[in-house]
This record gives C-alpha cells, sequence and structure tokens, in this order.
C-alpha cells in the first residue's frame, strides 16, 4: 500500500489558540493514504479542517503530532523551501511585481538550475497552459481566469511529487469554472503528478476527484470514490453535505426497520451494502430521486409544493410530521398537484442506514 | 449661491462655504506668493519694490556662508533619510510581527516626535548629547533628525506592507525561497514605492527642520534653516527671500514626487 | 472567501516568509536612545542644581527649579510669591486655544467644501492643503514678517489708498503672533476634519432635508456630530505643538509676547538654568499629556490610535 502512496498521513493532530485563550482542533488525529498520480479531493465545509492539512503537508503550518511522508520519506520535519511538493493559493498569490514569466521562473531559480534549462522549462509550462503569449504581461493584466493558470504554471514547473491546490476555483465565475475543471483534470492525466485539492464545493469534488476525502470538524469522516461516497454515505453529515438526502428517524427490531409514518421499510429498498440494524434507534437516508410517488387516496403522504425546476418536478411531501424532497422526472408528474395524496414508497436498494 | 433649497447636487452646497474656502486657500499661498515675489526685488528693503532683478539668487548662491550651511544640510538630510528608512522598514516589518504589548510600546516610541513639542524634543537631545559628551554639529544633528524622519518614512511603508497578500510570501517559501531571498526578491521590490515615498518624505522634514538643528548645531553645525533664522534676526535683505524661494521648491518638488509615486497604482 | 479555515490573524514567530519581530529591533534600540533617553534625562535635569559655571548640571537632588516656577528669589535672598514662568505657561496655553479655535472656524467650511467636490478634484484640493505642511515652518512664519511689516503690503496697500496716514504697526504684537500660529498649523486641522467629512455620507444630509431640515438645521445636527472625531483630532494636532511654539513668537511677536518655548530655550541658551528649563519641559509635557488623556476620555477611545489614522489619512 504504502509503496504505492504519494502521500501517507498519520495520524496528524493540529490545534489553534482561539483569540478567548481557548483552543481549537482543527486536526483530529487525521489519517489518510493518496495514492500516486491520482487526484484526491479534500470535501468539507469551511472551518472543518482541510485548509489545514494542506497546509500542514505543503510546510505551511507544523502538526502537533502525527507523521507525513513524501514517497516514503518523512517530511513532517523538512522546512517548507526544501520540500518537494507545490501549492497553488486560493488567492493565486502571484508576485505583482514580476512578469508571469518571472513568477514562474522565480521557483527554478531557487532550485538553481542553469539559465537555459529555465527558460526552457518556462516556456513548457507556459505552453502547458496556454499562456504562451501572455509570459512578459504583469499579473494584475490578466483576468481571474489567466491568473489562476500562470499560478498552475508556477507550481507545476517545479515539478513536484505532490501538487497542492487550495480551493483553486472559488475566485472564477461558474462557467470559467467548468472549464477549469476540465482544464485541472487534463493537466493531472498529462503530467501524472498527484493532484491533492481542497474544495467545500461537492459538484467540484464528485466531478474531479478519484478520491474523495469527506472532512467533518477536523476528521476525515468518509473516504472513497465520488460514486461510492455519494451512494453509499457512511454518516449522516456526509448523506446530508453531499447531494441532497431525506433523513429519516426511526427504530430497528429484529432485522425491521419501521419508520413512523412509513411503516415497516421493505427489506428490497435497503441497499446492499447495509449491515443488519442492531435494535434501536436508526437513521434511514434516501436521496430525492429516490422517493417514488404513487397518485393514492389513502395514501400516507400530502403534496406541500410542487415546482418545475428544469425539466424535473421538485416536490415536498408530509409524512406526518416529517417533510421530504422527491425529484421526479417525466411522465406522471401531472397527477402531483398539491394537495393531493400519494403513497410514498423508496426505489429497490436506494435507502441506507447512516451513522448518526 | 442661491439661498432658496435648491436640488441635487445644490442641496451639498452650504452657503458661504465655498467663499470661505476660497479665502482660506488664499490665506494659504499668498504669504508665499509674496516670499516668492519679493525675492526678485532689486531693493535691498524687501518690501519696497524697486525692480527685478536675480543679483539676489547670484549672490546668495555665491555666499561661501550659505553654500557650507547647505552642505551641511544637504549630509544631515541625506544621512538622516537612509538611517531612517531602513530603520523603519525593519520597525514596519517587526512591528506586524509583534506582541500587542510591543505593539504597543513601539508605536508609541515611533509617534513621540510627533506628539511632543518639538522645543522639548530639541532641549531633550541637546541635554542628552551633553551629558554623554556626544559632540554637538553635524553628526548630532543627523541622530536626532533620523528619530523624528523615522514615523514619516514609516506610514507609507507600512500602509504599502499592509496592502500585501500575505499567501505571496508563502507562496515564495512554498517554491523554495529562504527568508533572506523572501525578503530581497519578494518583500523589498514590494515595498519599494513606498520607501521611496517615504524617503523623500524624511528628506524634505530634515532639510526644512529648523528648531532641533538650532539647538544642536554647535560651532560647524550650521544647517541651511539656522542660517536662515540668522539672517532674519540680523538683516533682512531680499536674500532671504531668495533663498526661501529656493527651499520652497525643492520642497514642494519633492512632496509632488512622493504624492505621485504613492497614487501610482501597482 | 469563509473557506480559509487556517486562522488570517498574525501569530508571532508563524508564518513562512513574512520576517520577525527581531527586523524592528535596531529600530526600537534607537528609538530608545533618541527618543525616550532624552525625555527621561529632561526629567531628571528638573530635579538637579545649575551649574556653577558653563552649560549643564550639577549632580545633586533639588526641588529648586519648580520651586523657582512659583517663587522668585531677589538678591539678598528673600524669597516672594511670583508665578511668572506660570503665568506664561498659561498664557501659551491661551495662545494654543485661540488658535485651534480660529483653525477650527476656518476649518469646517473648507473642509465639507472639499469633502462635497468631485472626486477628482477632491484630491487635487487636499494636496493643494498639504503642501504647506510639507514646506518649512520658519519660511512660512517669515513670510509673515514681510507681509505685517510697516512697509509690507498690508500697511503698504492702505495707506497707498489712502486709508491711512500712518501705518498700523502690526508686527511684533499678540496678533501677529496669533496670525503665525493660525497660519502654521491650520493644515493640521483641515486635513482631519477632511478625513471625517470625506466618510460622511451625504445622502443623511438628503434625508434631512426630505424632513423638512433646513440647511442650518442639517450642518449643525447632521453634519457636524459627523465630522466630530476629526474635530477632536484637530484639536490636538493645533493644540499640542502650537503650545510648544518657537519660531511664532520669536519671529512674530518679538520680546513682547514670549511663549514657553522661548522661556525654555533662553534657558538653555542665555540665561545658562538647564534645570529650570527642564523643569519647565516637564510642565509642558505634563500639559500635553493632560491634554491627551482628556481628549481620550472625551473620544472614549485610544486617543493614540486616533491620531495615528488621523496622520495617515494625509500621508
Amino acid at each position: 500500500m504504502s509503496a504505492e502512496s504519494a502521500l501517507s498521513i498519520r495520524e496528524v493532530t493540529k490545534t489553534f489558540p482561539t483569540p478567548e485563550g481557548g483552543e481549537v482542533r482543527a486536526l483530529d488525529s487525521v489519517s489518510l493514504e493518496v495514492a500516486d498520480g491520482s487526484f484526491t479531493v479534500l470535501l468539507g465545509p469551511s472551518g472543518c479542517g482541510k485548509t489545514t492539512l494542506l497546509r500542514c503537508i505543503a510546510g505551511l503550518e507544523s502538526p502537533d503530532s502525527g507523521e507525513i511522508d513524501l514517497k516514503g520519506q518523512r517530511i513532517d520535519d523538512v522546512p517548507v523551501w526544501k520540500r518537494r511538493v507545490n501549492t497553488v493559493f486560493q488567492s493565486y498569490a502571484l508576485f505583482p511585481h514580476m512578469t508571469v514569466a518571472q513568477n514562474i521562473a522565480f521557483g527554478l531559480e531557487m532550485d538553481k538550475l542553469p539559465k537555459a534549462q529555465i527558460q526552457q522549462k518556462v516556456g513548457a509550462a507556459l505552453e502547458m497552459v496556454r499562456l504562451s503569449d501572455l509570459g512578459a504581461r504583469r499579473p494584475s493584466q490578466l483576468s481571474g481566469g489567466q491568473q489562476q493558470r500562470v499560478a498552475l504554471a508556477r507550481a507545476l514547473a517545479k515539478e513536484p511529487e505532490v501538487l497542492l491546490l487550495d480551493e483553486p476555483l472559488s475566485a472564477l465565475d461558474l462557467k470559467l469554472r467548468r472549464g477549469m475543471q476540465m482544464e485541472l483534470k487534463r493537466l493531472q492525466r498529462e503530467t501524472s503528478i498527484t493532484f491533492v485539492l481542497v474544495t467545500h464545493d461537492q459538484d467540484e469534488a464528485m466531478s474531479m476527484g478519484d478520491l474523495v476525502a469527506v472532512f467533518d470538524s477536523g476528521r476525515i469522516v468518509q473516504v472513497g470514490p465520488p460514486r461510492e461516497v455519494y451512494l453509499s454515505p457512511r454518516t449522516r453529515f456526509v448523506a446530508d453535505f453531499i447531494g441532497e438526502a431525506n433523513l429519516l428517524e426511526g427504530a430497528a427490531a429484529g432485522g425491521r426497520i419501521d419508520i413512523p409514518g412509513f411503516g415497516d421499510v421493505a427489506d428490497e429498498a435497503m441497499s446492499a451494502g447495509s449491515a443488519p440494524p442492531q435494535d434501536g434507534p436508526v437513521i434511514v437516508a434516501v436521496r430525492p430521486e429516490n422517493v417514488v410517488l404513487r397518485p393514492d387516496p389513502t395514501g400516507n403522504g400530502t403534496i406541500v409544493d410542487a415546482t418545475f425546476i428544469g425539466g424535473d418536478l421538485h416536490v415536498e411531501v408530509a409524512v406526518g410530521d416529517t417533510l421530504l424532497s422527491v425529484r421526479q422526472g417525466g411522465p406522471g408528474s401531472e397527477a402531483l398537484a398539491v394537495g393531493a395524496l400519494v403513497r410514498v414508497g423508496f426505489a429497490p436498494g436506494s435507502a441506507r442506514i447512516v451513522e448518526p | 449661491m442661491s439661498r432658496a433649497r435648491g436640488t441635487g447636487e445644490s442641496l451639498k452646497n452650504f452657503p458661504l462655504f465655498g467663499l470661505v474656502s476660497a479665502l482660506v486657500f488664499a490665506f494659504l499661498y499668498v504669504p508665499l506668493v509674496f516670499v516668492v515675489g519679493y525675492s526678485f526685488n532689486s531693493n535691498r528693503v524687501v518690501t519696497i519694490w524697486k525692480g527685478f532683478s536675480l543679483d539676489w539668487y547670484v549672490d546668495v548662491l555665491t555666499n561661501d556662508d550659505i553654500q557650507r550651511a547647505l552642505m551641511n544640510s544637504l549630509r544631515v538630510a541625506v544621512v538622516a533619510t537612509i538611517l531612517s528608512v531602513v530603520l523603519a522598514t525593519g520597525l514596519a516589518i517587526g512591528l506586524l510581527r509583534m506582541a500587542r504589548s510591543g505593539r504597543t510600546f513601539a508605536w508609541s516610541l515611533i509617534m513621540a516626535p510627533l506628539i511632543i513639542p518639538e522645543i522639548v524634543f530639541a532641549i531633550g537631545t541637546l541635554a542628552l548629547f551633553v551629558q554623554v559628551r556626544f559632540p554637538l554639529g553635524v553628526e548630532a544633528i543627523t541622530l536626532a533628525h533620523t528619530a523624528f524622519c523615522i514615523p514619516f518614512a514609516l506610514l507609507p511603508i507600512r500602509a504599502r506592507l499592509r496592502g500585501v497578500d500575505l499567501a505571496v510570501y508563502e507562496a515564495a517559501a512554498d517554491l523554495g525561497a529562504h527568508e533572506w531571498t523572501i525578503f530581497r526578491r519578494i518583500t523589498l521590490p514590494l515595498l519599494m514605492p513606498g520607501i521611496v515615498a517615504g524617503a523623500l518624505l524624511a528628506f524634505i522634514i530634515s532639510l526644512d527642520d529648523f528648531l532641533v538643528s538650532y539647538f544642536l548645531a554647535g560651532a560647524g553645525g550650521t544647517t541651511l534653516p539656522v542660517y536662515i533664522f540668522g539672517m532674519i534676526r540680523n538683516a533682512i535683505t531680499p536674500g532671504v527671500n531668495a533663498l526661501s524661494t529656493l527651499l520652497l521648491l525643492a520642497s514642494v518638488i519633492i512632496v509632488t514626487l512622493s504624492y505621485i509615486i504613492t497614487r501610482r497604482k501597482r | 472567501m469563509s473557506t480559509t479555515e487556517a486562522p488570517r490573524r498574525r501569530r508571532r514567530g508563524g508564518r513562512a516568509g513574512q520576517g520577525s519581530w527581531w527586523a524592528g529591533a535596531p529600530g526600537l534600540v534607537f528609538l530608545i536612545a533618541l527618543v525616550l533617553a532624552p525625555l527621561v534625562i529632561i526629567v531628571i535635569y528638573s530635579f538637579l542644581n545649575r551649574a556653577k559655571l558653563g552649560v549643564g548640571v550639577k549632580w545633586t537632588f533639588t526641588v529648586q527649579p519648580y520651586v523657582e516656577l512659583f517663587y522668585s528669589e531677589s538678591l539678598s535672598g528673600e524669597k516672594s510669591f511670583d508665578p511668572v514662568y506660570l503665568q506664561i505657561l498659561l498664557n501659551s496655553a491661551l495662545y494654543s486655544l485661540v488658535t485651534a479655535l480660529v483653525c477650527l472656524a476656518l476649518s469646517v467650511p473648507i473642509a465639507i467644501w472639499i469633502a462635497t467636490r468631485p472626486a477628482r478634484w477632491r484630491t487635487a484640493l487636499v494636496f493643494l492643503v498639504t503642501i504647506p505642511f510639507w514646506t518649512s515652518l520658519l519660511i512660512r512664519t517669515y513670510a509673515w514678517v514681510i507681509i505685517l511689516n510697516d512697509n509690507g503690503p498690508i500697511n503698504g496697500a492702505l495707506t497707498g489708498v489712502g486709508l491711512l496716514q500712518q501705518p498700523i504697526p502690526m508686527l511684533y504684537t499678540p496678533f501677529a503672533t496669533t496670525v503665525g500660529l493660525v497660519y502654521s498649523f491650520l493644515p493640521f486641522m483641515i486635513l482631519p476634519i477632511y478625513a471625517s467629512a470625506e466618510r460622511f455620507d451625504f445622502r443623511l444630509a438628503e434625508a434631512a432635508y426630505d424632513l423638512g431640515a433646513t440647511r442650518l438645521t442639517v450642518l449643525w445636527r447632521i453634519v457636524m456630530p459627523a465630522i466630530r472625531p476629526g474635530v477632536i483630532a484637530g484639536l490636538i494636532l493645533v493644540f499640542i505643538p502650537a503650545l510648544g511654539s518657537y519660531l511664532a513668537p520669536e519671529l512674530l511677536g518679538g520680546g513682547k509676547t514670549s511663549m514657553i518655548a522661548n522661556v525654555i530655550a533662553a534657558q538653555f541658551g542665555a540665561s545658562r538654568n538647564w534645570p529650570l528649563g527642564a523643569a519647565l519641559s516637564v510642565m509642558v509635557l505634563v500639559i500635553t499629556m493632560l491634554v491627551l488623556v482628556a481628549f481620550a476620555v472625551v473620544t472614549r477611545r485610544s486617543s493614540r490610535d486616533g491620531n495615528r489614522q488621523q496622520l495617515e489619512s494625509f500621508l
């Protein structure tokens, strides 16, 4: 495992003092293996510790305890300027007094490369991000998207073992962001450098990552490929944070799950991955698109709201005291008018028990 | 100026404020115009106009004592400027990294020369130099000037430093630069406009100073303002105006330069 | 924006590349030696005896300099109550107060006027106000020596058009000193008031007009409270340097209107009484401090911060 790991992070803990004199635990015994040549995404809401982990890997913060290995070599005591890891900063952090080419050359000059080689590498880096014409410009003369590319080129020119990207797309508008997501994927494929990207945007994480690590309050709560994390959320937090989820509280007894208002949940509705529940209270997560509504005058649900958004019908259904979000596409939706009674069910294999 | 309540822009105008403003501007500049105007008077008596002449300029510029005073002034101003800019740059950087109590103490020290009445500062430094047997003269003046030039040098540098995205330093370190390299390649070039503006301000503040120089001049340390003060007390001729005009000109040019550098976009 | 979890506040010794507090150490040492030490020496000197001959002090403790503030000693050694120095101190404070108030009256209209001009004019106008601040105080004071002269332009014009038979003596009067002081420190009042006025949202004035207020009411009830911080900063920035003024009373007041700075200078010059000069300086420092504290209480915030912000606003 660790032989093919670019980065292995073991039980890293980091606390910061608060202004009130207390402490906040930004990272709480975090462990993570990042495979060589992968595109790993650290996902979580703001304040969850993901940027702190990135800064610990870069060497901009030092962990209180734990170990970080880069290609099998321990690096957490190596100063930032010696680590073969480079960062694309959220604010880009381009040097405003240097041209684009000088910005890219800076890191290579620090490596004391010969002039000709620097020139050649700067040219290659500019070409890679398709900015060959703009080498003589100042950062202030570039658009946000172009600045982003310069920041990328500057970090990639050093050919790091791992490239760290701290919310690299957050300053771009939506349209540019989609384009840059593709661009980042392409660059990662072409360079086959390991990318570790931090984001709070789940769509970004889903569309870009080979592997997604979901953070919650300083801990990694789930690691896996995007599809797996989406389909099989392990905890209530993950289910709720990634995509939308209806979280229903029920009780398990003798292998059967009862949710008030729904009655017993049919076995075939439960996802295959779910372990047979322990007796006691449980939380069941169901995605809006997996809720099935059938018009039925004796049904258990009442339509509270129905709105077309794009091609989909977004429906709010009240079952007892619980409100469910439902997404339905295509035909049959005429009958789902506000006030209509429906029978609410779950698509086969779509309901999942999550940890609280 | 209409007294009737107008609309739009005119609502911002208060009666007579425009007139008072014009008078205040006149009050600020007319005296200087007289200083300059009479410098071209060929008469020995400043305020009785006899005719246009540049003789007084020739007169003061060829005067040995004045040349010596000018050289003293320049020596003081140049060295005080360099010293104060170097110290202020260090202080600007250091201040950002100090604990709160240290910062408060440092700020009080930096700003003190601007708040304490100059006479107290002047005789205080005089007493200090006499006490530690540091000879009065150009060097003593230079040290004292450096102290009150520091705040003027510091403010533009600090303004510049605070405008820098902190991530820029981290990016430099991330790309492989050491502390000293970061300072030389990143911090210093970014601060340079502030440093130049601060240096220019420090230079005129030193060049124009009279009171501190007057007390610390000793036997050989007469600066230009101290010399002019002597001329005013002994015999006022348009020569005083000619010298004053040159000094005014220097101040205006330097301030304008500093202003342009500060306002220029990055 | 809100996604950066790493704390943005400064931490000591942490972040890469931002230097350390040690960078400020040489500056601090210098300032301790050349700003703090002179003040300490002044206080020490004020408790020492005067040297019998020449300059300086004799290193024996005494409170004599402070006694001299209240009593004078005749040749026969008799002490009598004679607070002549305190009177001069009070006199100087009065001059400074009048100067500050005149500056205030002149500055409020011009500061508000500039603040209500279009943006591109404002910077130019402010720059015009700043220029005199950066020119030599000596030359600016000298300018009034010329103007107020018996043969000067004012008297010349008035006698020229026949309004006066004889020139009015204006130079070497308290009036001349006051004009000189106002002229010296006027920018210190205009700039902070302008800084406050510029931040004022004139839509508030429009709202007041809309509610039926007259111009005078708007000025007094809406604009003035908004520029109060500037006014207070301006009063400090004019009063304190005016209190220690040397040049205006020296060149424009002649021998008649000495202010405290001239008396202090005399003790370190011809009178050769350094301890008395030091004691007088301590009094000036005490007044300065009292003024700063009083204003800090009035504004309920650190006056140091206020001053710094005001200063930065025009540097």
